[in-house]
C-alpha cells in the first residue's frame, strides 16, 4: 500500500518496468524459500494510521502517565530537573542540523562540525582540561569508556570505586569491564560526611596499584567530596590515573576538576540542555588532561579538529585522528563508538554560550541557595540529612524510620521525592534522595517542607 | 544542479562578541543562603577564575547556531546517501509528539504506576521489533546500535562460560563488515578471526569452515551484507556454526532492504541490534543521538541486559530478575526519545512497512542499473545480482585511467548539492562508493543524482583538474586531513587555536 513517507511506492509498476521485472518479489528471489515471511508482520495498530489518529493513539497512551507535578519535582539521582532555554530546543529544531549525518563529508558540514569544536573546546574550559571528546552516549558509558581508556594507557588491571557513586554507572562500568578482566575494587564511604572514605581509598591504592581512581563529585548523595585533591595527589604517587565524574552545571561554582588533580573527566549533559526524557537521550563528556601526551591516541570517539583548506587560503574543520576509531582499526580502535550524542553537545554547547561564566556561576549559586535553604528547612521540622557533616550542593540525603510513608504521601499531593536508597544500599533502608534546581521558587520549597512537617507531627 | 551552500565568515563563538553581555536572566533570591554553604567548604574547591568562556547576548548566540545551521546539510535539503547508514527522511510528526512535555520532563526514577503511558510505548516496541525481526524478546536499553553489538557479544561470551565452555575466545567477522563488529567483538575480550568475501558478494563459506572450531564463540554477521547482498547461504551458514557450538549475531544496521521479507530469527541468528535511528527513521542528529535495540532468542534471552519493561496483564513494569542477565548496559532504560519515534515510526505504517523493504531495494537497483555502465564504474562482486538496501561500485577503473578517484567523485557530488554516499568502504573494494538511497529518495530525484554522477565522469576523462579542485560550493573547499591530523597541527579546542596562532607568530617573526 502506498505511503506518503514512501514516494515511489506511488509508481512502483513504472519502476519495476525500468527493472525489466514485473513482480517485486523477483528482487527477494535469491532469498532461500523457506525464510520468506508468508504472512504480514504483526505490528502497529492494524493498517497505516493517517496523522491525525496517529496523534490522538499517542495522546491517548501518554494519557495513561499519572504523574502530575503540582509543583517541579524534588526527585534527584543523578538526574534533575532543570531549565531548558526555549533557544536551545528552538535551534536545535533546525532540521538541517537534526537531519544530518556524522560529519564524513566535512566541506558541506562547517556548521555542524564547528558547533562540535565549540562544544569542545567549551567543556576543555569547564572541566579545566585539554582535550574533550565529541560525546559518548551518557554519563555512565562515559564513565565506563574513561575505565577502559586508564586500563589501556597504564596497562595495570585495576580500578578503585567508591560505593558513593551512581550505583547504575556502577553498574554498567561493571558490565563494560568484569568480563575483560578489570577488577572494580569498591571502596565504602564516611557514615558521618558521606563522602569517599580517605583511609580506604589510601589503603586501596597502595594495595592495588590501580589503572585509576574515580570520585564522583558532589557524588551520589548530593554531597561534594572534599578530598578530590588528596585522592589525586595520592593516584599520582602511585601512578594512577584520576578520573573524576562531575555535572557541568556547577562548574561555574566549583573549581574545575582538571585543577584539582583530575586526568580524566566525565560528565553527563542532562543539567545543560538535553532535560530528563525518562532518562535519555543526553551526552556523556569524556576529557582528559594531557601534558604528556599519554591519553590522547587512546581517547575513543570522535573528535574535531581545525585544519586548512588544500589549497592553504581558508581554515575549517573535520573529523581527526580517526586512526583511533572502529571504521578503520577495526578490532584495534579504541573503542566500538559510532553513533554517539552530537545533537546534544550542540545543544550543551549554546546553552552554556547563553549562559557564559557569570550565568553559570548564578546558576551555580541559585542551586546552592536553595539547597541550603532546603536542607535547614526539612531539618526544622524533624526531616534530617542523613550524613550531618557532608555539605550537599542540588540533592541531600535524608532520613526518616517513616520515609517510605512520607514520600507515598507526599506522591499523593503531587509532590515528588526520590529515590529511596532502599533499592540501592541495603545499610540505607531509611533514606531517600531530595533534589532542587533553579526551577524551585520559595513558596515551592515550602509547600514541601510544610506537608513533611505536616506527615511527621502525624 | 545549481547550487551554493551559504557560507557566513562565522567566528568561533568565543569571538562573537566583544563586550560582556548575558544570555539568560538567572534570580537571586537565595543569595544569602548560597554564601552560608560556601563558607563551609574549603576554599580550594570554588572556582578560582571563571572559565574563559564567551559572555554573549541571546541574539548573539540565535544568529551565530542559527548561520552554523545553513552551513550544515541534512536529509530535510537533499539526499544523503549514505551506505549502512540509512538516511532516510524523520517524519515531521514523529519530532513532535515525541517532544511531548510528558516524556520531556518525565524522571527516570517515578514511580511505576505514574508513568505507564511510557512504559506501553516502551513495551509495545519491544514486542514489535521482536517480531521484526524474529526473536523472543527485545531490550531498548542499548543507546547505539554499537552497544547493542557489545551486550551481544557480552551475551554470546556469559552463555559460553556459563556452560564451563571456558576456551572459546573466537569471534568470527567477515571482511566485509562493519568496522564496529570486529571492535565490539575486541571489546568483549574476543579474538577476531577474519574470513573472506566469495566472488558473488557471499561470506566464503568454505573459509568458514576452515576457522571453525571448538574455540569458536560465534560468528557476526549483518545480512544483506555490506555489499547490499543477501547472503544466499546464511542457513548453511548457521548450521556449520551451530553445529561446532556457535551462535550467530546479526547487525541490524542493513535490515531496511528486506523488513517484512526475512527476519533474522528465521535465519538462525540468536541475537540480533537494531538501530532505530536507521530502520525507523528516528534522525541521526550530526552524529547522534540514536537509540538501539538487542534482541535475542530462546536461552539468549535469558542474558538480555537489564531492565526489561513486562506486562502482568494489568499494568506495565520493569523486570529486573534476569538472573543471566550481562547486567546494565547503559544507565536508566536508553535513549527513550529516539525510540519513542521508533515507536510512531512504526504505529503509523503498520504491516505497511514492508513497502519500505520493496521500495529502497528497487531504488538501490534503478540507480545501480544506471550507475553500472558509466565508463570508469564496476561492480566488483556478484554482477547479476539483486541488489538490497545499498549498493556498492568501484571507481578503479577510473582512478587508473584518469586519476579521479572515489573522493574526487564524493566532492564532485556535493558541488552538485547532493551529499556524497559513504566513500572507501567496504575495504574490499577499492575506491568504493556505498550506496544507500532509503525508500524516501523519488525518482526524480534519483535521475538527478544520476545525471551529476554522468556529468562528473564524463569530466573525469575530459577535465580532471576541474573534478580534482572540487568542491567549490560548498561553504569551504577540500579540507586537508593529513594537515589536520599532523601531530604539530592537532588543534581540538578554542584555546589550542589560539596557542597555535601565537607559535606560528613566533615562528615567523
Amino acid at each position: 500500500m502506498p505511503h506518503p513517507w514512501i514516494p515511489n511506492s506511488y509508481i512502483k509498476d513504472l519502476m519495476l518496468k525500468e527493472l525489466g521485472i514485473s513482480s517485486v518479489l523477483e528482487l527477494f528471489s535469491d532469498i532461500p524459500q523457506e525464510l520468506l515471511l508468508r504472512r504480514e508482520l504483526s505490528v502497529g495498530y492494524g493498517g497505516p494510521l493517517p496523522e491525525y489518529r496517529l496523534r490522538r493513539l499517542f495522546n491517548d497512551i501518554l494519557g495513561k502517565n499519572r504523574f502530575r507535578y503540582t509543583v517541579p519535582p524534588f526527585l534527584g539521582g543523578g538526574m534533575c530537573l532543570h531549565y531548558v532555554p526555549a533557544v536551545v530546543k528552538q535551534l536545535v529544531s533546525r532540521s538541517e542540523f537534526y537531519t544530518s549525518y556524522t560529519p564524513y563529508q566535512p566541506e558541506i558540514a562547517q556548521g555542524l562540525t564547528q558547533a562540535l569544536f565549540e562544544y569542545q573546546s567549551l567543556m576543555a574550559e569547564l572541566y579545566g582540561v585539554d582535550v574533550v571528546n565529541a560525546s559518548m552516549y551518557n554519563g555512565s558509558t562515559a564513565t565506563a569508556e574513561a575505565v577502559r581508556l586508564a586500563v589501556r594507557v597504564t596497562g595495570r588491571r585495576a580500578v578503585v570505586l567508591p560505593r558513593n557513586i551512581h550505583p547504575e554507572i556502577l553498574e554498567v562500568v561493571r558490565t563494560w569491564s568484569e568480563p575483560v578482566g578489570i577488577s572494580l575494587v569498591k571502596v565504602g564511604y564516611d557514615r558521618e560526611s558521606g563522602g569517599v572514605d580517605l583511609a580506604e581509598v589510601e589503603k586501596a591504592i597502595r594495595e592495588w596499584k590501580p589503572a585509576a581512581v574515580v570520585i564522583q563529585t558532589p557524588n551520589f548523595f548530593g554531597v561534594i567530596e572534599e578530598g578530590v585533591g588528596e585522592v589525586a595527589n595520592l593516584a599520582k604517587e602511585h601512578g594512577s590515573l584520576m578520573i573524576v565524574y562531575e555535572d557541568p552545571i556547577f562548574l561555574g561554582l566549583l573549581e574545575a576538576p582538571g585543577n584539582l588533580g583530575a586526568d580524566i573527566v566525565i560528565g553527563d549533559t542532562s543539567s545543560v540542555g538535553s532535560g530528563l526524557n525518562f532518562g535519555g537521550p543526553t551526552a556523556g563528556i569524556l576529557g582528559i588532561k594531557d601534558p604528556e601526551g599519554r591519553l590522547l591516541r587512546q581517547l575513543p570517539g570522535r573528535l574535531i579538529g581545525y585544519t586548512r583548506t588544500v589549497d592553504g587560503y581558508e581554515g575549517g574543520y573535520m573529523m581527526v585522528l580517526q586512526t583511533r576509531e572502529q571504521h578503520i582499526r577495526r578490532e584495534r580502535a579504541t573503542s566500538n563508538i559510532t553513533t554517539n550524542s552530537a545533537l546534544e553537545a550542540v545543544k550543551a554547547a549554546i546553552h552554556i554560550s547563553l549562559l557564559g561564566p557569570q550565568g553559570l556561576r548564578k546558576l551555580g549559586e541559585a542551586i546552592a541557595g536553595r539547597t541550603e535553604y532546603l536542607v535547614r528547612a526539612l531539618s526544622r521540622v524533624g526531616l534530617n540529612p542523613a550524613f550531618e557533616r557532608g555539605v550537599y550542593l542540588r540533592e541531600v540525603t535524608v532520613r526518616h524510620t517513616r520515609i517510605v510513608e512520607l514520600r507515598e504521601y507526599l506522591r499523593s499531593r503531587g509532590i515528588y521525592i526520590g529515590p529511596l536508597l532502599a533499592r540501592f544500599f541495603k545499610e540505607l533502608g531509611d533514606c531517600s534522595l531530595v533534589c532542587t534546581t533553579e526551577l524551585h521558587t520559595k513558596e515551592d520549597i515550602d509547600l514541601l517542607v510544610e506537608l513533611v512537617g505536616e506527615f511527621l507531627k502525624r | 544542479m545549481n547550487f551554493r551552500q551559504a557560507k557566513w565568515d562565522e567566528p568561533p563563538i568565543f569571538e562573537v562578541g566583544t563586550f560582556a553581555r548575558e544570555g539568560v536572566k538567572v534570580d537571586e533570591e537565595f543569595l544569602s543562603y548560597t554564601s552560608e554553604l560556601l563558607s563551609r567548604l574549603p576554599k580550594r574547591l570554588l572556582r578560582g577564575s571563571p572559565p574563559s568562556i564567551p559572555s554573549l547576548s541571546e541574539v548573539e548566540v540565535v544568529r551565530h547556531y542559527t548561520r552554523l545551521s545553513q552551513m550544515s546539510y541534512g536529509v530535510d535539503l537533499g539526499p544523503v546517501p549514505l551506505g549502512s547508514c540509512t538516511m532516510k527522511y524523520n517524519p515531521k510528526i514523529c519530532e513532535e509528539l515525541a517532544a511531548d512535555s510528558r516524556i520531556a520532563e518525565a524522571h527516570p526514577y517515578l514511580d511505576e504506576e505514574d508513568v505507564q503511558g511510557i512504559l506501553e510505548i516502551i513495551y509495545t516496541l519491544q514486542k514489535w521489533l521482536a517480531e521484526i525481526v524474529g526473536m523472543d524478546v527485545c531490550s531498548i536499553q542499548t543507546p547505539a546500535g554499537a552497544s547493542g553489538e557489545l551486550a551481544g557479544a557480552l551475551m554470546i561470551k556469559k552463555y559460553h562460560l556459563d556452560r564451563g565452555d571456558v576456551v572459546r575466545d573466537e569471534m568470527i567477522v567477515p571482511d566485509s563488515a562493519h568496522g564496529s563488529n570486529p571492535a565490539s567483538a575486541a571489546m568483549a575480550g574476543f579474538k577476531v578471526v577474519r574470513i573472506p568475501t566469495d566472488r558473488r558478494g557471499n561470506t566464503d563459506v568454505e573459509a568458514l569452515r576452515a576457522v571453525l572450531s571448538s574455540r569458536t564463540a560465534g560468528i557476526m554477521l549483518t545480512n544483506p551484507n555490506t555489499l547490499g547482498l543477501f547472503e544466499e547461504y546464511i542457513l548453511d551458514i548457521a548450521r556449520e556454526v551451530h553445529g561446532v557450538g556457535g551462535l550467530l549475531y546479526y547487525d541490524g544496521a542493513n535490515l531496511n532492504g528486506i523488513i517484512g521479507y526475512a527476519r533474522p530469527g528465521d535465519m538462525g541468528f540468536d541475537v540480533a541490534h537494531l538501530n532505530l535511528h536507521k530502520t525507523f527513521a528516528a534522525p541521526h542528529g550530526g552524529g547522534g543521538p540514536g537509540a538501539g535495540a538487542v534482541c535475542a532468542k530462546g536461552v539468549l534471552a535469558e542474558y538480555l541486559p537489564v531492565p526489561l519493561v513486562d506486562f502482568d496483564g494489568r499494568k506495565y513494569y520493569f523486570r529486573y530478575d534476569l538472573p543471566k542477565s550481562i547486567g546494565r548496559i547503559s544507565w536508566f532504560y536508553g535513549n527513550i526519545v529516539p525510540a519513542v519515534k521508533a515507536f510512531l515510526y512504526i504505529a503509523a505504517l503498520g504491516p505497511s512497512i514492508k513497502e519500505v523493504a520493496e521500495v529502497s531495494t528497487i531504488n538501490t537497483n534503478y540507480m545501480l542499473k544506471k550507475l553500472a555502465s558509466l565508463p570508469g564504474v564496476d561492480l566488483v562482486y556478484g554482477h547479476s545480482r539483486w541488489r538490497k538496501h545499498e549498493f556498492v561500485i568501484s571507481f578503479e577503473k577510473l582512478r587508473k585511467e584518469t586519476g579521479i578517484g572515489a573522493e574526487d567523485v564524493a566532492k564532485a557530488l556535493l558541488d552538485r548539492g547532493f551529499h556524497a554516499p559513504t566513500i572507501l568502504f567496504p575495504l574490499i573494494v577499492p575506491e568504493a562508493h556505498m550506496i544507500e538511497l532509503t525508500e524516501s529518495e523519488t525518482k526524480e530525484n534519483i535521475d538527478h543524482m544520476v545525471k551529476a554522477y554522468e556529468e562528473i565522469v564524463r569530466e573525469a576523462y575530459s577535465n580532471a583538474d576541474k573534478i580534482r579542485s572540487s568542491p567549490v560550493n560548498t561553504s569551504v573547499k577540500r579540507l586537508d586531513a593529513v594537515y589536520g591530523n599532523l601531530p604539530k597541527n592537532i588543534t581540538l579546542t578554542y584555546k589550542q587555536f589560539k596557542l597555535r596562532e601565537v607559535l606560528k607568530g613566533v615562528g615567523s617573526s
